[in-house]
């Protein structure tokens, strides 16, 4: 592979550290690099993601008896392996691309996932998740809270939230984040043409500058007009992003391309927010899931094979969660109720792949530890404050125990 | 338009969706108080704005071959943004709005299950004008909005899309399903900390049997009826007790019955839910915050007293509405702006202050795409994430951008509108502030709206200049945060 010195400056070195056996100094420099141009990428499910279909205990019997007609065939799992309660385990049949990331080392999958008293209810779930703070959930949220401690001037795109509202993780007291769920509509209409366009554009961004102390809210609502002000033109250059691999046409697919047109175009955005939703499978799961699987497997395939062929998988983190599990035995509408705990993901260049933690037996016996409710539901096993706060020391590079407000940090946890 | 008073104003912003130069006029004349019964009472005015549909003087529609308002979709968008803006009701459709916002359903999910078009006929169709008289539940809202919130409350719980939507039709005795009971409780009702688990699981089986029912006359059949049906067979007929009391004694304990009387739990669970306190309570405060103020928490005491009269007047959302109206409260100068518009105010309200020749809604429906709320589509069931929820860079950039469509729409009849003030730079200002309504702007941002219009040149007054600073100031005002608050 050829490559300028232009090209190697852009691309950095991390271009050299995959599929090469690159010299020592070449991926410590890589590594450097990486701490001052990282990102994060968060993919929420939402609707609350049943883990057990995504991964699958294939030989546990109960898996089978309390899911007659919703459980995954223990022929479709792709098998991964074991976790270290010696309990074998697979992907769902969908997540081929994701199997092979795994295979490559770089998949974290962090099994029973949540906490203590997990609600059941969408929206007090993904305030938890979104404040990392059980007790007091309608909080800033824990991305907001890291974005506060940046030192200003803070760069406009340093978050990028993929959708129409800002979520609670995101919120915080002095940085705004973009919604720009579509790039290309992130644009500034004029009813005008050339000099006088740009003229109004100048005097939306000056009347939206007024911070008016005794009106809060309107200094709120300018704060926003002003940051889209200032984050237009560099969307826009993020629109001009030409990969060369395709990318899936669905949603997740063309949101997947936008983050890493936004990587590869260096616009420094620090934390990403992107979502798939529909998890919310009370009914007909064996047709909805399938399709949420296709989705998520091709659109963060496609985005794992652009970042490492240019080099930037290094610069990346994703992470994923979902606001709860789902119960452990179906309902009789082809589907299952609201659980407790799931499962995450983390992908990227710098992950140590593999399973974490231990699956839960789904044995009904009421004394089975590793479910709740009466065997109802899974049982958590790692907090998921304990995932945010090794993603905060080790990739942001934040201090967890302030962030999150205790310490949460598990040695074992050692995903990146 | 001026002279009138601010307050009549603020009443059109609230209890409908702003006002054209003739509403303005029309409410100014009769007065507040009489003008809040006007609003309230809408039943003296006639149920007839969808035959001016296509009708020169309003607002357009845009079809794809025939207008389809019952059958497809974006049609019934179209429609119901039409009736925003040109309603001789606007209360009711400010209503129905609040009530599809709290009973959220979502369109694409009947869709997946029956199809693009029967999912239209389930969310939109008028039973009048559908051949098998399918009445859509936001028609249903339309037509219990102001009534009983219990009665509201039920048909909601029987409506067919709404079973579908929580997957009522597949909750069976063998299989308790909670999603409609959960969501009765946390968001239909009391809210979250006022019921248990066990009680969600309760509820579920409450409601086992109640399903709906799709009958063609044959494999031809383009319009199947849905209509709600208890399936006996399906109820589970043991005791089901709860945390808090159900019935008017206190008893918690919904009793054993026969499966062919099964689904009279149902409307004493929904009966029990209605009347407890902190429902009433709920309400009036999501009341407040769509009605009075999202800024300003409601006084203890307006809470009290219209939660007291919801619950001695049964559930009457008519009476509670016209308390509310008519409040010292909402008419209290503090709490004008103190509302974080919806993109559909936003839309409705800037095409009656803006104006509507040649525009067709067809473009507003694709433009609240990107403001966040598209109409029948609510994200989740928990509706839309209001007040500062609206407010994102993407979402105001998608509300300039509005703005600059309509006010480019609009140059002709601003231009002309503007021809007498147009001496000064100052009195053409004046006359929009006037005519927009925006909130104040402080010193500093009426000076920037001032000088941009002389940023490029002397002013003039000429047509030219008119033709190109009217529009752009006018997209400078309603693209605003002053103008986002109603």
């Amino acid at each position: 592979m050829a490559m300028t010195r232009r090209e190697f400056l852009r691309n950095g070195a991390g271009a050299f550290t995959i599929g090469l056996a690159a010299p020592a100094f070449l991926a410590e420099l890589a590594r450097a690099q990486g701490a001052g141009s990282r990102s994060l990428v968060v993919l929420y499910f939402g609707g609350g993601n049943d883990a057990l279909s995504t991964l699958v205990p294939y030989t546990d019997t109960f898996y089978y008896s309390r899911r007659p007609t919703i459980a995954i065939p223990a022929g479709d799992a792709l098998q991964i392996g074991f976790d270290r309660g010696k309990t074998a385990l697979g992907l769902h049949p969908r997540l081929t691309g994701l199997r092979a990331i795994f295979d490559d080392g770089r998949l974290g999958i962090i099994q029973r996932t949540g906490y203590e008293n997990s609600s059941r209810s969408h929206f007090l779930g993904q305030d938890i998740w979104g404040s990392a703070n059980p007790v007091n959930p309608q909080t800033n949220g824990w991305l907001g809270r890291y974005l506060d401690t940046l030192p200003s001037p803070v760069n406009p795109l340093v978050a990028w939230d993929a959708l129409r509202e800002v979520p609670r993780a995101l919120m915080g007291d002095h940085v705004s984040v973009p919604a720009i769920a579509l790039a290309s509509a992130y644009t500034y209409a004029s009813p005008n043409a050339g000099t006088e366009a740009a003229l109004e554009r100048s005097y939306t961004q000056r009347i939206a500058s007024h911070v008016p102390a005794d009106r809060p809210h309107l200094a709120f609502v300018n704060g926003s007009i002003d940051a889209a002000m200032n984050t237009l033109d560099k969307v826009a250059l993020v629109t001009k992003y030409e990969s060369s691999l395709t990318y899936p046409t669905s949603g997740l697919g063309v949101t997947m391309k936008t983050v890493a047109g936004a990587i590869a175009k260096g616009v420094g955005t620090k934390v990403f927010w992107v979502q798939l939703g529909g998890f919310d499978t009370h009914a007909s799961e064996t047709t909805a899931y399938p399709k949420l699987m296709t989705e998520l497997n091709d659109a963060v395939s496609a985005f794992y094979s652009d970042l490492r062929s240019q080099g930037l998988l290094n610069q990346v983190l994703l992470m994923t969660f979902s606001e709860f599990g789902r119960r452990a035995y179906e309902n009789g509408s082809v589907g299952c109720d609201h659980g407790a705990a799931g499962l995450m993901f983390v992908m990227g260049g710098a992950v140590r792949g593999g399973l974490y933690g231990t699956a839960a037996s789904l044995n009904p016996d009421p004394k089975n530890p590793t479910l709740e409710n009466s065997g109802g539901d899974v049982h958590y096993e790692t907090d998921f404050r304990s995932v945010y706060a090794r993603v905060a020391d080790g990739w942001l590079g934040t201090d967890s125990t302030a962030l999150l407000g205790g310490d949460f940090r598990r040695p074992d946890l050692a995903f990146i | 338009m001026a002279g009138f008073d601010e307050s009549i104003r603020h009443l059109l912003r609230r209890a409908g969706f702003g006002a054209s130069p003739q509403e303005l006029a029309y409410y100014g004349e009769l007065g507040r108080p009489a003008a809040v019964e006007a609003l309230v009472d809408y039943g003296q005015f006639d149920d007839d704005v969808d035959a001016f549909i296509g009708a020169p003087g309003y607002v357009s529609v845009t079809a794809r071959g025939t207008f389809a308002p019952n059958t497809v979709i974006n049609d019934a968008r179209q429609r119901w943004l039409f009736r925003m803006v040109h309603s001789a009701r606007p209360l009711e459709e400010k209503m129905t709005l609040f009530w599809h916002n709290h009973f959220a359903t979502a369109y694409s999910k009947v869709a997946g299950a029956y199809g693009a078009s029967d999912a239209t006929r389930l969310m939109a169709a008028k039973a009048s004008e559908d051949p098998a008289k399918q009445q859509g539940q936001v028609e249903t809202i339309r037509k219990m909005c102001m009534g009983s919130f219990r009665d509201l409350v039920i048909a909601m719980a029987k409506d067919p899309a709404m079973l579908v939507w929580l997957d009522g039709r597949f909750n069976t005795r063998q299989k308790p399903q909670e999603n409609f009971g959960r969501e009765l409780m946390e968001l239909f009702s009391m809210g979250v900390g006022f019921y248990t688990e066990s009680d969600v699981y309760a509820a579920a089986r409450v409601f086992t049997g109640w399903n709906l029912k799709r009958t063609a006359a044959g494999t031809g059949d383009l319009s199947p009826v849905y209509e709600f049906a208890y399936n006996a067979a399906s109820h589970e007929t043991s005791a089901k007790t709860f945390s808090f009391p159900v019935y008017a004694d206190g008893s918690r304990t919904i009793p054993s019955r026969s499966a062919a009387d099964g689904m009279q739990d149902g409307i004493d669970l929904i009966t029990g839910v209605v009347s407890y306190p902190a429902t009433a309570r709920r309400l009036v405060t999501r009341l407040w915050n769509c009605f009075v103020s999202e800024l300003n928490p409601p006084p203890e005491a307006f809470v009290n007293e219209i939660a007291d009269a919801y619950l001695a007047n049964n559930y009457d959302l008519r009476l509670v509405m016209r308390r509310l109206l008519r409040s010292a409260d909402f008419r209290d100068e503090a709490n004008y702006f103190t509302k974080y518009s919806w993109p559909a105010e936003f839309v409705a309200r800037s095409l009656k202050e803006v104006g509507w020749a040649g525009f067709s809604v067809n473009d507003a429906v694709s433009q609240m795409v990107n403001m966040g709320q598209v109409l029948y589509e609510p994200p989740d069931v928990a509706g839309w994430e209001q007040g500062p929820g609206w407010v994102s860079t993407g979402g105001m950039l998608a509300r300039l951008n509005f703005a600059a469509q309509i006010s480019k729409a609009q140059v002709t009849g601003l231009v002309n509108a503007v021809k007498p003030y147009a001496k000064t730079p100052d009195a053409v200002l004046s006359y929009f502030l006037d005519r927009l309504t925006p909130s104040p702007y402080d010193n500093a941002a009426y000076g920037d709206l001032r000088s941009y219009l002389t940023a490029s040149g002397a002013w003039t007054g000429s047509d030219t200049q008119l033709r190109t600073k009217v529009p752009g100031l006018v997209h400078l005002i309603v693209g605003s945060g002053e103008y986002l608050f109603v």
